[in-house]
């Protein structure tokens, strides 16, 4: 069955909605004099299990349903919605979203520009369109967390507690826009989770570990990848065991591969998102064609990668997903656009138009934001550091787009002495300016590798999936935020 | 519909889910449901930014088989919703394993007086006159320095909840609460620089369930432009050890960490750093810290926990020594305890300081005992481990000397380990916020190492 076909009738036909009331919908929008106004069909079922103390103990199956009814005047964005998909509520919503023409008329005379022709939906294939939650069995589920707990406290006694969990997601949305949209897409997603509390001399460390993408469950029950999550976990649990308190100050820093991306995704990729460039608010705004990293780095933001976890096949406006380049060997490229921004600032959606849910409006936002590999081996990297950090794991990060202040802390670090890895550092964070760190960014590894697809990322309170990857890199001096002065 | 046939409407809807399980073979259950609803508009550079209507249903449903069991949720309350939702809840305790713990919370612990803790007051401002209200917020912050160059907007946003907890044991409650707020950031930039460089952005926001408690818009503005401004000319600092403030605003993090680390699924899982410290001395001995759950108004009050537990007023902290963990009853079961009532954590937090001289302390006062060091205004990360209590955090704030501010560092690191940080505690300010559920005044520390 198309998309199109299954969302409409998993969406719009039980609360009888047709092409006709989505018309009038809209049509009543568009009448108070809007650019812009869409609906945003969804439905999603959540399905989790978690293991603790060896025993399967808690599950849960979610369902959540609605409508999201979004009018766009200008910047003026009006949006309802309701968890109640029928004629009257999704009438109701467009007349409570298009207040905005009502209160605090401008006086402005807006030129409509022509919307472009809204682009083929349908481009991308990039997952199945299948229920996760119905293609492995409930016992199957709840087998691969008993093996995941077997297999980690198999590989060592000071393995205290394990927790494990498996989650599935299935949504379907439908959007339909008045640019002529009318596009749908099914996703699945799913996750793995093992994190392990390991006690040793009185002393008690923890370590953790997934996967997953947008695939159906016989992903996660790959028992090799399994079980390689259970022992990197344990593995990470007693590295952190030896861990010595970390130095204070400014240092070079070797960031490993892999999910260490996530200092791209603070430290440049928020800032790129057009909303924040629209209003002038970021580091980077303005800075399109000015150097804004070492003129060894490229970044991009993908959202076409087969099955990844920020992978999407359209974007929640309807819009195909792209490769977006944001940076080209050092200089500012472009920018991560939705929809009204774009049209703001005069470009083309990118794509990157998403939404928590119904219950939301989109904005700009990341997909998987990665930097291509450079040259040099990972070893040469780490053997040109006379005295520095290697951080290989990192916990979450934050940024503030405005100063471009960035922190993230690492949850696996070392010393480097003499261009050596030495002992494990506990309770690294690190701290510095996008650009700045950017642009002191002075080896990039060959050795590029995504992250295992559990990245969540939140802005104004919407969480979204997203992915993040790069090569082992090397900043000539990063501010370490250890205890040792 | 009004909002007390709402609670009506949900308190029904519960027990229709508890009959449910019971008619599918559940030998308990326990469900919740609630309704929010309400509207946040905001402006920015004096035009309306986004005006978003919010309503929100949720209920979900817990069914135990003897010791096995499941859980689950729909936003759909429809009859054969509900009858669905129970089903999904059932099918899952199928695949569950037995847990000797699971269960209901003691019936003999069930609170059973259910006072009005006045925390619904609706806001006669609808969505057109709270647009005018975030615009005058956003003026005023646009007006109060020419270095003020752009908004990320003001925002006024209002809000009604109904919220119900029932179980099998016979327990069926709910109550309305309500929350308003007005909020405001904006950017400032020196007028001699170039493109984006030296931006600096900050915000302000007041909160309650009662308007008539909310700041005025216009203060807002002026305080969130006051603190953007002070922020200007941010320098990197310098890496040392060094006493240090924690501005009253952000101080409630620390007690944050506190209350993490003493919750039952910390202490059970022995993920926590203060694993077995009930008695122990964790602050000096003049820190008290309380929990008030029945305070009128409270941003956190209520009369139950998630558990239909009856809440109760208690200290936490008491002559610096530890006196209560916080457990709900599963956490309890599991420590061989009783419940403390708290289920969805601690209610409305006070820190209090019994030293004589805390009592007029004002954060001037605190600058100029603190003579030399660091204030702490903002803090960035999540670099706390709960397991160990290692803390090292991204922090922004001011450089003191002499008692007095003398400039602002925005790129500089603090760490420390938490039980030492507690344990160093010289005084608490009388400067408390009591916008959050943690209130505290400023608190400052002996020392703490900086890195930059």
């Amino acid at each position: 069955m198309s998309k199109i076909k299954l969302a409409t009738t998993q969406l719009l036909e039980p609360g009888s909605i047709d092409e006709d009331v989505i018309n009038r919908a809209i049509s009543r929008m568009m009448s108070s004099g809007m650019d812009y106004a869409d609906l945003y069909f969804q439905q999603s079922h959540h399905e989790f299990w978690s293991l603790e103390d060896g025993v399967v103990k808690d599950g849960s199956y979610d369902i959540d349903s609605g409508v999201g009814v979004r009018a766009v005047h200008g910047e003026k964005s009006g949006f309802a919605y309701s968890d109640d998909i029928s004629v009257n509520a999704l009438l109701q919503a467009a007349d409570s979203a298009r207040v905005i023409s009502r209160s605090g008329s401008t006086g402005k005379v807006y030129v409509p520009v022509k919307s472009s022709q809204p682009k083929l939906s349908g481009a991308h294939e990039l997952y199945a369109s299948i229920n996760p939650l119905l293609t492995v069995a409930a016992d199957e589920k709840v087998a691969l967390l008993r093996d995941l707990d077997r297999w980690a406290r198999a590989i060592d006694p000071k393995v205290s507690q394990v927790i494990a969990s498996v989650a599935g997601a299935y949504e379907t949305i439908l959007i339909a826009a008045s640019d002529g949209t009318f596009a749908a897409d099914v996703r699945p997603l799913v996750r793995v989770n093992v994190s392990v509390i390991v006690e040793h001399n009185g002393r008690r460390e923890n370590g953790s570990c997934g996967f997953g993408g947008r695939s159906d469950f016989s992903l996660l029950l790959d028992q090799d990848k399994a079980k390689q999550s259970a022992e990197e976990a344990v593995r990470q649990a007693l590295v952190n065991l030896e861990a010595e308190d970390a130095p204070a100050g400014t240092m070079e820093v070797v960031l490993g591969n892999g999910w260490p991306g996530v200092l791209l995704h603070e430290a440049v990729g928020h800032g790129l998102e057009g909303d924040f460039n629209r209003k002038k608010t970021s580091a980077f705004s303005g800075r399109i064609g000015e150097n804004v990293a070492s003129s060894l780095c490229t970044v991009v933001d993908n959202g076409t990668l087969e099955g990844r976890r920020g992978s999407l096949n359209i974007d929640d406006e309807g819009t195909p997903t792209e490769n977006t380049t944001l940076i080209e060997n050092g200089v500012l490229k472009g920018y991560m656009q939705d929809k009204s921004n774009a049209h703001l600032m005069g470009v083309e959606s990118t794509g990157n138009g998403r939404r928590e849910s119904y219950a939301h409006l989109p904005l700009p936002r990341m997909t998987n934001t990665y930097m291509l590999p450079g040259e040099s081996d990972p070893q040469e990297i780490i053997e040109s550091v006379k005295n520095g950090i290697y951080a290989v794991n990192f916990g979450g990060g934050q940024v503030d787009i405005t100063s471009g202040k960035f922190v993230f802390s690492a949850n696996e670090a070392y010393l480097i002495e003499n261009g050596k890895v030495k002992q494990p550092l506990r309770g690294v964070t690190l701290i510095g300016n996008g650009p700045e760190v950017m642009s002191k960014i002075t080896m990039v590894g060959n050795d590029l590798e995504l992250d295992r697809g559990v990245g969540v990322c939140g802005k104004e309170g919407q969480s979204v999936p997203v992915g993040v990857g790069q090569p082992t890199l090397k900043v000539r001096e990063l501010t370490v935020g250890g205890t040792e002065v | 519909m009004s909002n007390s046939r709402e609670q009506q409407m949900l308190e029904e809807l519960t027990q229709q889910m508890l009959d449910e399980a019971k008619v599918q073979g559940a030998t308990a259950a326990e469900a919740a449901s609630s309704i929010e609803s309400g509207y946040s508009t905001s402006v920015r550079m004096g035009e309306i930014d986004t005006i978003e209507h919010h309503k929100d249903n949720g209920m979900g449903i817990s069914v135990y088989f003897g010791k096995r069991k499941g859980s689950a949720s729909t936003s759909d309350f429809s009859a054969a919703s509900v009858k669905e939702a129970v089903r999904a809840a059932c099918d899952i305790a199928r695949y569950t394993e037995e847990d000797e713990y699971a269960g209901l919370a003691d019936p003999d612990n069930l609170a059973t007086e259910f006072p009005d803790l006045e925390l619904e007051h609706s806001w006669s401002v609808g969505v057109e006159e709270s647009v005018e209200l975030a615009k005058e917020c956003e003026q005023a912050a646009l007006e109060y320095d020419e270095r003020i160059i752009n908004s990320e907007g003001g925002s006024v946003s209002s809000h009604h909840s109904v919220r119900v907890y029932g179980n099998s044991n016979g327990f069926l409650a709910g109550y309305r609460s309500s929350q308003h707020s007005i909020s405001c950031s904006v950017v400032a930039q020196e007028s001699s620089s170039n493109s984006s460089d030296g931006m600096q952005r900050d915000y302000w926001y007041s909160a309650a369930r009662d308007p008539e408690a909310l700041a005025n818009a216009e203060d807002v503005g002026r305080i969130a432009a006051e603190r953007t401004v002070n922020r200007l000319g941010s320098r990197k600092g310098k890496t040392q050890r060094s006493p240090i403030i924690f501005a009253a605003p952000i101080a409630g993090t620390l007690i944050r960490h506190l209350l993490s680390a003493v919750s039952g699924g910390a202490l059970y899982r022995k993920a926590s750093f203060l694993l077995d410290s009930l008695g122990e001395q964790l602050f000096p001995d003049f820190i008290n810290i309380s929990e008030k759950p029945h305070l009128h108004r409270g941003v956190a009050s209520a009369s139950f926990d998630s558990d239909g537990v009856a809440t109760v007023e208690k200290d936490i902290i008491s002559g610096g020594v530890l006196s209560s963990y916080l457990l709900n009853s599963y956490a309890a079961r599991r420590l061989n305890m009783e419940s403390s009532g708290n289920g969805g954590g601690a209610r409305n937090v006070r820190v209090n300081s019994s030293k004589s001289a805390d009592s007029k302390l004002s954060l001037k006062d605190m600058l100029q005992d603190m003579d030399r060091g660091f204030l702490v205004t903002e803090l960035m990360g999540q670099g706390v481990n709960g397991i160990t209590g290692d803390y090292s955090r991204g922090a922004a704030g001011f450089w003191v000397d002499g008692g007095e501010i003398v400039y602002p560092i925005d790129e500089l690191t603090i760490a420390g380990n938490l039980k030492d940080m507690f344990k160093q505690i010289v005084s608490v300010g009388t400067d408390v916020d009591c916008r959050g559920n943690i209130q505290s005044g400023s608190i400052l520390l002996e020392s703490m190492s900086l890195a930059s």
